[in-house]
């Protein structure tokens, strides 16, 4: 077993993670996840209301693949990257079995004409298994705070 | 009024329009005037969403902000979102449940119908100040826009005018809506997506059926296309609606092979879902149509993309600036494997959809490509110069219906 708190097992995992996207390694994007997984993206108007659909909702990691993939080789979208800039990671339950955690992020978007904005921020609220060395997400909802997305949501958060 | 060139249409068809239109403020304007405040329905909400006496939701018609409540009488009533005293909004918040609206400036109430029925200190206090005595709450009201509801969907007008709302969209369109919304439905999710272009060319861009399986490559590239399948385009009388459908015999994985003979950039070889079950749904429809289109002038979408159900809000913001208003649904009846299914596929749609995240980029392109030729004009030739339906989806009738449409009410 490693030998670090559960706090910073979770900031290294948060570190590797956006570090992953913002360096469009997505192909190891879904390596992040334990094959049964749920990852999906909302909003808070969402969160509050109940209602279930997201964004980008999956139930599992091939989705995740799938949507690399499509992002790869099919959809079409200007050249872009983003900025993740995380906050503190909240844990609000820790259990043997079960870790969860609320972290605040930002992220900025990056064009490719060099347009730089503010594109989302909102909360990851996430599901671990703290049993393993590795932390894999049994599942993260993106939950962003404003309803309103800009042009479009191409690459994940 | 403007330091702007008159809009000229350069031919008598529709095949023609004028870069200038996505461009000047002026048009927006007129546009407000004649088509949003015209003979026309504008889509707020659903029936089921204000479903108890005081439900209320907030919305536009055009740049006009209006509030939709239910009464206790059962009726929905729609008043312009502006108070008659200074003008202020009288609602704030998106959707809510209240006995009566009181503005916040300086507290005057409205109740569900849009009636001014209090003016604070309107005998003034002590003997002093207040309104004159002959002032009259009932010549106060803000503006109210006739309500009408088909398949539950909440359609509202400024105009006295306006055909009723089944004579507006006519058997075509009304029997498209019926399929779909045919028995109770539940709100799945809700977001807004950011257009960065002028609204009418995201409208366009929903009749266009020559571009759907040109610009969005995700069935396509996962050998999940479906342009081998039947289907057509209807284009209503007034030309401003239209649906575009398709339907298979049996649901989907019949790829053929007719892109790989096109030598279209769709046809690439190698790639397939890792998770195919995102479009192994479950048949609902016994016609066995698997997409249908459907739009309603001037800025309503109703989608079934195989068990995807939608609607979209087409309200602009700016000349280059559009709100889309993204309703996800499903059926109330709706089993859990049954939602699931409908919660897997709403990844086709909205900002970050499979085959509709293209849709909110292509709108932007458009409008910067053409920053410097207002005086030019794009072409809408497609399937020649008609407006009228067609059994071929390669056509762009029912764009060319719109500006028919459009130009009708703008006089141009």
């Amino acid at each position: 077993m490693s030998t670090l708190s559960l706090r910073e097992r979770i900031a290294d995992f948060h570190a590797a993670y956006i570090r992953c996207i913002d360096q469009d390694a997505l192909e190891q994007w879904p390596d992040f996840f334990e094959a049964q997984c749920h990852y999906s993206v909302t909003t808070a108007e969402n969160d509050r209301a109940g209602l279930a659909a997201g964004l980008i909702w999956a139930n599992n990691r091939n989705m995740l693949h799938d949507r690399v993939s499509a992002l790869r080789h099919a959809n079409i979208y200007e050249r872009q990257s983003y900025r993740h800039i995380l906050g503190l990671p909240f844990i609000t339950q820790s259990t043997p079995e079960v870790v969860e955690v609320e972290t605040p992020f930002m992220v900025v978007r990056i064009m490719h004409d060099g347009q730089t904005d503010l594109f989302v921020c909102g909360i990851y609220r996430d599901v671990f298994k703290p049993g393993s060395d590795t932390l894999k997400l049994t599942s993260r909802r993106v939950i962003c705070d404003s309803n309103r997305i800009d042009t479009l949501l191409a690459v994940p958060l | 009024m403007s330091d702007y060139q008159p809009i000229h249409w350069s031919t008598e068809g529709y095949t023609r329009v004028p870069y200038a239109v996505y461009q000047q403020p002026d048009v927006l304007a007129q546009e407000q005037k004649k088509i949003y405040e015209g003979p026309t329905w504008s889509y707020v909400c659903l029936d089921a969403e204000i479903p108890q006496g005081g439900d209320y939701r907030t919305s536009h018609v055009g740049n006009a902000p209006v509030v939709v409540v239910r009464d206790d009488d059962g009726e929905i009533y729609a008043f312009e979102n502006r108070c008659s005293h200074r003008g202020a909004l009288i609602c704030l918040d998106r959707a809510g449940k209240t006995r009566d609206f009181q503005c916040v400036y300086h507290a005057w109430t409205y109740d569900r119908q849009g009636n001014l029925k209090g003016v604070a200190f309107e005998a003034g206090l002590n003997g002093a100040g207040g309104m004159p005595e002959h002032f009259c709450k009932e010549d106060h009201s803000p503006r109210k826009l006739r309500v009408a509801v088909f398949c539950g969907l909440v359609f509202v007008s400024f105009s006295e005018d306006v055909d009723s709302i089944e004579d507006y969209l006519g058997p075509e369109i009304c029997a498209r809506i019926e399929r779909v919304l045919n028995k109770p439905v539940e709100v799945i999710g809700r977001f807004t997506q950011v257009l960065p272009n002028n609204w009418k060319l995201y409208f366009e861009n929903v009749k266009d059926s020559y571009h759907a399986s040109l610009l969005h490559l995700f069935f396509t590239t996962f050998k999940l296309n479906r342009l081998s399948q039947r289907g057509a385009v209807i284009v209503s009388e007034s030309g401003g609606h239209h649906v575009s459908y398709s339907m298979v015999d049996a649901p989907d994985q019949a790829a053929g092979t007719q892109y790989q003979e096109q030598g279209l950039r769709s046809d690439q070889d190698g790639y397939r879902l890792a998770d195919p079950s995102l479009l192994q749904g479950f048949k609902e429809f016994e016609d066995g149509i698997t997409l249908q289109i459907l739009s309603v002038f001037p800025g309503f979408v109703l989608q079934q993309i195989q068990n995807c159900l939608a609607i979209r809000q087409v309200l602009p913001k700016g000349v280059a600036s559009t709100d889309l208003h993204w309703t996800y649904l499903g059926y109330a009846s709706d089993t859990p494997e049954q939602r699931e299914v409908r919660l897997k596929q709403a990844n086709l749609i909205g900002p970050a959809g499979f085959v509709s995240m293209e849709d909110g980029a292509v709108g932007g392109f458009v409008q910067r490509g053409i920053a410097a030729a207002g005086d030019l004009e794009a072409v809408i030739e497609m399937g020649g110069e008609s407006t009228s339906s067609s059994p071929s989806r390669v056509t762009e009738a029912s764009v060319r219906g719109f500006w028919k449409a459009y130009r009708q009410l703008m006089q141009a």
